[in-house]
C-alpha cells in the first residue's frame, strides 16, 4: 500500500551538532567515540533519536541511569556450560582488554554511556567447527540499569553458530561486537524476549573478515522499547554479510532497527531484509522503526548490496517509520537496490484463502506466518525455529488477528 | 441432488460516487450433472456474479436470493460458503507470498472435508491430480500463485476443484490465457470432475472454443447485469458468428 520511501539520510547527524536537525551529508561522517561525554545530551529532535521515545529510555541516554547492576550473561551449548567445550572459550575480561574496540566504536550517546559504564565483558571466541552456544543475556530486574558489553570473535576458517537471547526486566545498554575472522563463517540469531517492563538500547558491531561470511538474523518481540544499532564493516575483500530480521510489535510497543552497512572495502556484499508485523488492541500505538542505509565509498568497486523493508499493518492504531537510504560513491557497483513497503493485511489474499474453505482465524495465521516464515524457515537450529514460530503464533492470539 | 438457485439478485460496488449497481436481476437454476455456460461483452458483469456468489467483501447484495440445496447462501461467511459446497476458480487467481502450495491444499482440504485427509493418502491423491493436469511436482513447495504464469494459476484453480470436489463449481474464465495443450489438460479435469453427475457447473467464459471440449447443457447471455437470452450449445455459435450487439442493443433500448 503506502510506501515510505524517504530522500536523502535523515536519520545521520553528527552528534557533536547537538540540537541541531540539520541532517550530516553522509553516513561516512557519523561522530563517533568511546567517551559518553564527547556526546551531547540527546534532546529528541536530531535524525539520529528523533522516532526514539526518549522519556521511556530510563535515563540511559542522559547521564541519570545509574548503571549500578549487572546484566547475567551466560553461555551453553546444549543446554550445558559452555566453556571447555571443544573450540569454545569463554573469557570474562576487565575494561582495558586489547580486544575490545575493534569491532567497532559507539556512534551515539547511550552505547558510548554503556561502553563508558560497563565492569567486565563477556567474550566468546569460536575456533574451528563448536556445537550451537547460546549466550543469554539477561536484564537486571524491575527498576535497575545495568551496562553491558558482550565480543564474540571467530577464528580464520571457523564455522559456528551462535544465539544470542536477551530477555528478563529492567533496562540494558550495552555493546555488542560480533569480530569474524579471515575466510570464517558465523550464523547468528539474537532475540529481544524481553518482559513487558523491559528497555534495551543495543548497539551491534560487525567487523567483517576477509572472505568470511555472517548469516545474522534478528528477532525482535518483547519489551516496551527495544532500539538495535546495527553497524556493519569490512576487514577485507570478499566479505559477505546477510541481516534478516523480523520483528512483532504490539500496543505501547516501540521496536527500532537502525542498520548502517559501511562498504569501505571492494568485492564485498550484504543483503538486508526486515519484516515487521504491527498490532495493537487498545489506543496504545504500536511503533516500529527501521532505518536502513548502506554506504558505497569510493574504494568499494564490485558491491552488491540489496536492503529490504516490508511492515505488515494488522490492525488500527499501529505505525512503521520505515527509512532506506543508499549513498553511492563510486559507479563501479555489481548491484544495488533498496525498497520499503508498508501495507496492511491484503483483503484479496485472505478472501482466496477463505474460498477454499479455510477459517478467517486460520487464514490470517497462514498470511502472518507466510510473511515471516521467509525469515523464519532459514533458522537452522529446528528447535529455535519452533519457539519463535510459536512465539509469533502467541503475538497473533493477543488479537485474534 | 444438488440445486443451485439465483434469485433476482442485485448486486453493487462501492465507488467514490456511491454504490454503483452492477447485477441487475439475475435469475438462474443450475442442477446437479448440468453445465451452464455464460457468455457476454466485457464489462456486463459475469465476474461480479462469481464474485457475489462466493461471498466477495467489495460487492454488496442489495436484494435477491441464492440458495444451496434451499440454504440461503448469502446469510454465510465465505469460508462457510465453501464448505457447505462452493467453489469459485478466479478469473484472476490470488498471490500468497509465503504459503507453500501444499500447506494451503492441505488447509483447504481439512476444512471442506471437515477433517484431516490421512497423510499417506493425501500425498499420493496431490500428486495424482497434480500429474493428472501436468503440473510439476516442484509447485508443491511454492507459494500460493506466487510467480505463476497465468495458465500455471489457471491449471492450480482446477488442481483444487478436483481436490475440494464442491457440489457447484463457478468457473471464471478458466480457459483463457490457455495455450491448445492447457486448454485440453484443463478442460479434462474438470470433465473429470462433472463425471460423477452430482456436480454442477457454471461456465464463464468468452470462447466457445472450451465448449467444444466441456459440452455445456444450457447457454446464456449476460449483458447489462442480468441474463437477457438463454438457449441449447447452439446459442454459443450464434455468438460466436454474430457477436454480442443484438443483446447489448437491446439492453441498452431496455434501460431508456
Ligand atoms: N470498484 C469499482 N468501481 C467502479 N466500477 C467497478 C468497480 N468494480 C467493478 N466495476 C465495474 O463493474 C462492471 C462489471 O465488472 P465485471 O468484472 O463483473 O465484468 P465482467 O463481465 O467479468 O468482464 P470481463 O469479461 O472483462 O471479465 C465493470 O464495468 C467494472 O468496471
Ligand atoms: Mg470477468
Amino acid at each position: 500500500m503506502t510506501s515510505d520511501v524517504a530522500g536523502l539520510a535523515p536519520e545521520l547527524k553528527g552528534a557533536k551538532e547537538g540540537q541541531g536537525e540539520v541532517p550530516i551529508a553522509s553516513a561516512g561522517e557519523r561522530f563517533q567515540s568511546f567517551d559518553v561525554d564527547a556526546f551531547e545530551i540527546p534532546g529528541g529532535r536530531e535524525e539520529n533519536w528523533r522516532f526514539t521515545p526518549l522519556r521511556r529510555l530510563k535515563g540511559l541516554h542522559d547521564g541519570t541511569a545509574a548503571f549500578d547492576a549487572k546484566p547475567a550473561v551466560s553461555v551453553t551449548s546444549g543446554g550445558r556450560d559452555a566453556s571447555g567445550l571443544d573450540g569454545v572459550t569463554v573469557e570474562t575480561v576487565a575494561r582495558d582488554d586489547a580486544r575490545l574496540g575493534e569491532g567497532g566504536t559507539p556512534a551515539d550517546r547511550v552505547a558510548a554511556a554503556a561502553w563508558s559504564a560497563f565492569a567486565e565483558a563477556t567474550v566468546v571466541t569460536l575456533d574451528g567447527t563448536p556445537d550451537p552456544v547460546t549466550i543469554t543475556v539477561e536484564g537486571p530486574g524491575v527498576g535497575a540499569s545495568a551496562a553491558g558489553h558482550l565480543q564474540v570473535r571467530t577464528t580464520p576458517h571457523t564455522q559456528a553458530t551462535v544465539v544470542v537471547e536477551h530477555k528478563g526486566s529492567g533496562a540494558l545498554a550495552d555493546n555488542t561486537e560480533i569480530v569474524l575472522a579471515d575466510g570464517s563463517q558465523l550464523t547468528l540469531v539474537v532475540t529481544e524476549e524481553w518482559a513487558d517492563d523491559a528497555v534495551h538500547a543495543g548497539a551491534e558491531h560487525y567487523l567483517i573478515g576477509r572472505d568470511a561470511t555472517l548469516r545474522a538474523t534478528a528477532v525482535q518481540l518483547g519489551g516496551d522499547l527495544v532500539r538495535v544499532t546495527s553497524t556493519v564493516r569490512y576487514a577485507g575483500p570478499g566479505g559477505d554479510a546477510e541481516l534478516l530480521g523480523v520483528a512483532f510489535t504490539d500496543a505501547g510497543q516501540h521496536l527500532e532497527q537502525r542498520l548502517l552497512v559501511d562498504h569501505a572495502v571492494a568485492n564485498c556484499r550484504s543483503n538486508v531484509l526486515y519484516k515487521n508485523a504491527l498490532q495493537s488492541d487498545s489506543n496504545d500505538a504500536a511503533h516500529v522503526v527501521w532505518i536502513g542505509d548502506v554506504l558505497i565509498r569510493a574504494a568499494a568497486e564490485n558491491t552488491e548490496t540489496f536492503e529490504f523493508n516490508r511492515n505488515l499493518v494488522l490492525t488500527e492504531h499501529a505505525r512503521a517509520d520505515s527509512v532506506p537510504n543508499l549513498e553511492i560513491e563510486t559507479g563501479e557497483i555489481a548491484g544495488a537496490g533498496h525498497a520499503s513497503t508498508t501495507g496492511r493485511f491484503d483483503d484479496e489474499q485472505l478472501f482466496y484463502l477463505r474460498s477454499r474453505g479455510i477459517p478467517e482465524e486460520q487464514a490470517r495465521r497462514l498470511v502472518v506466518r507466510g510473511f515471516f516464515g521467509e525469515i523464519l524457515n532459514k533458522i537452522t537450529l529446528p528447535e529455535l525455529r519452533e519457539r519463535l514460530e510459536a512465539a509469533v503464533e502467541a503475538e497473533l492470539a493477543i488479537t485474534g488477528a | 441432488m444438488s440445486t443451485l438457485e439465483i434469485k433476482d439478485l442485485h448486486a453493487s460496488v462501492e465507488t467514490e460516487d456511491g454504490p454503483k449497481e452492477i447485477l441487475r436481476g439475475v435469475n438462474l437454476t443450475v442442477r446437479a450433472g448440468e453445465t451452464h455456460a455464460i457468455m457476454g461483452p466485457n464489462g456486463s458483469g459475469k465476474s461480479t456474479l462469481a464474485y457475489a456468489v462466493a461471498g466477495h467483501p467489495k460487492y454488496q447484495v442489495t436484494s435477491g436470493e441464492v440458495l444451496l440445496d434451499g440454504e440461503n447462501v448469502l446469510e454465510m461467511e465465505v469460508d462457510e460458503r465453501a464448505r457447505a459446497g462452493l467453489f469459485l476458480a478466479m478469473q484472476y487467481p490470488v498471490e500468497v507470498p509465503g504459503v507453500s502450495m501444499a500447506n494451503f491444499l492441505r488447509s483447504a482440504a481439512t476444512a471442506v472435508r471437515g477433517e484431516a485427509p490421512k497423510l499417506r493418502t493425501w500425498v499420493k491423491e496431490v500428486k495424482d491430480a497434480m500429474a493428472d493436469l501436468d503440473i510439476s511436482s516442484e509447485f508443491a513447495d511454492r507459494s500460493v500463485n506466487e510467480g505463476f504464469s497465468g495458465g500455471e494459476k489457471k491449471r492450480h484453480e482446477v488442481l483444487q476443484l478436483g481436490l475440494l470436489n464442491p457440489k457447484f463449481a463457478v468457473l471464471d474464465e478458466t480457459d483463457s490465457g490457455l495455450d491448445v495443450d492447457a486448454l485440453r489438460v484443463v478442460s479434462e479435469g474438470v470433465n473429470r470432475y462433472r463425471a460423477s453427475g452430482e456436480t454442477g457447473v457454471l461456465l464463464i467464459t468468452h470462447y466457445t472454443r472450451i465448449l467444444n471440449h466441456i459440452t455445456p447443457d444450457r447457454v446464456h447471455v449476460f449483458a447489462g447485469g442480468r441474463i437477457v437470452e438463454s438457449g441449447g450449445p447452439e446459442l454459443a455459435d450464434e455468438l460466436e458468428r454474430n457477436g454480442y450487439q443484438r443483446f447489448v442493443q437491446a439492453e441498452q433500448k431496455a434501460l431508456a
